[in-house]
């Protein structure tokens, strides 16, 4: 599913995959599709990573982690944050959506579907906890930059759902 | 001569990246005064959250700044350590959270304003500029989305929020005019094709903005008189006390890093 030129090291992948975004403790880096490259140039690995948002306080400290991991499996590293081209949430794999939903935050409908639930003007995100889709919007901005906050009217359940950035 | 030229140009690309950024930065420190004291915990999550994006977008910016000043100043030190007088922000974003109808209609306001410059700038020349433009407006539609959304909410609300809304709308119209005056820097990049010409936003600006208040049965101002002076660096009484606050660990504490 991820789009856009990606070019990581095969021998590279197990490793990153370990690494997950600091907020979202289930989720992948390589899942949530913030790894751009990475790459072995003369023994050191270059790392590109992109930031979901401007202001995602979480980029610093995946930037240490993965430098971290690497240094375990005996490399070198250096990190490089580049915001071209922009991150979309396009680039939540399969697995990472899964990975999302099973934490209890609804996965990022398409563009204008996620216009529509967050205008509140349609009903179409799903509750984790019940299935059901008649859910309201409670707020646009929910616990970080990338959540809405939801609640379910069938079961009450208040949760998260991840705003679709295209 | 071609080495002055190039040196020049540096100057003018430097000030025109602190005339984009300031403005976040000065609306992102006013938000983010909200802190735990917004008028519910939604919309304090919400003016916090914007804030944050502001100050991400910010960070970009001066990161870039600092690399074409190439004279060893960092974003910390373009953000926390200029004299108010070198703040090139427009007017608008430093006016105060008088209360919530201001915060919005100054939001709404710069959001309108924000968008469409946005989406100028990433037609930029300049790679990293565009990147940015590119980057940021996904979040700033998100942004424009919530201030509109308040606007049409207090202004087509009860008889008091309308009031109150009116009031606000009336009192800041004055700084809106300033968003599309050229500073020196925006004709020097607007002529490489680097930079945005904001005279050129202005009539698409105000048919949004009408069309808005039009929704939310508010008044649309008459007034002609308009302030200006932030892009030149000339502020209201209100920027001091906000830089005060802004910079006072850096002056405090000199060099402080997280």
């Amino acid at each position: 599913m991820i789009t856009e030129t990606q070019d990581i090291d095969k021998n590279l992948i197990e490793i990153l995959s370990k690494v997950s975004d600091p907020e979202i403790p289930v989720l992948s880096i390589m899942d949530m599709g913030v790894v751009r490259s990475a790459t072995i140039v003369d023994g050191i690995v270059k790392v590109e990573i992109t930031p979901t948002y401007s202001g995602c306080p979480a980029m610093d400290v995946i930037g240490d982690d993965i430098k971290k991991a690497l240094k375990k499996a005996g490399y070198k590293s250096e990190t490089e944050l580049i915001l071209h081209p922009a991150w979309t949430t396009d680039w939540i794999t399969p697995r990472g959506r899964k990975a999302l939903e099973d934490y209890g935050i609804a996965a990022p409908l398409e563009a204008e579907a996620d216009k529509d639930v967050l205008l509140n003007e349609k009903r179409l995100v799903k509750c984790l906890q019940c299935g059901s889709t008649n859910t309201k919007l409670v707020s646009q901005f929910g616990s970080t930059a990338c959540k809405a906050q939801f609640q379910c009217d069938d079961c009450h359940e208040p949760f998260d759902y991840f705003k679709c950035l295209k | 001569m071609q080495l002055q030229v190039q040196f020049n140009m540096k100057q003018e690309l430097y000030k025109y990246i602190l005339g984009i950024a300031d403005n976040s930065l000065i609306l992102g420190q006013r938000l983010g005064e909200l802190t735990g004291h917004g008028p519910t915990l939604e919309t304090d999550i919400a003016c916090t959250n914007i804030s944050l994006d502001l100050f991400g977008q910010v960070r970009s910016y001066f990161q870039y700044a600092a690399k074409i000043a190439g004279d060893g100043r960092t974003e910390d030190n373009i953000a926390m350590l200029r004299k108010e007088r070198e703040y090139v922000n427009v007017l608008l974003v430093e006016q105060p959270n008088t209360n919530f109808a201001y915060t919005m209609a100054r939001q709404f306001l710069f959001d309108v304003y924000h968008l469409a410059f946005l989406s100028e700038l990433e037609k930029s020349k300049d790679l990293t500029l565009s990147a940015i433009a590119k980057k940021c407006i996904k979040e700033v539609r998100y942004h424009e989305r919530f201030s509109s959304d308040w606007i049409k909410r207090l202004g087509d609300g009860t008889e008091e929020s309308k009031a109150k809304m009116q009031e606000a709308i009336n009192d800041l119209w004055t700084y809106t005019d300033e968003l599309f005056h050229q500073t020196e820097a925006d004709k020097a990049m607007v002529s490489e094709g680097i930079g945005v010409d904001v005279t050129k936003l202005k009539d698409a600006y105000y048919k949004q903005v009408n069309e808005v208040l039009e929704i939310a049965t508010l008044k649309i101002p008459e007034s002609k008189y308009f302030q200006k002076g932030g892009k030149k660096g000339i502020h209201t009484e209100h920027l001091g006390y906000l830089l005060a606050e802004l910079q006072y660990m850096q002056r405090t504490y000199p060099n402080m890093e997280w």
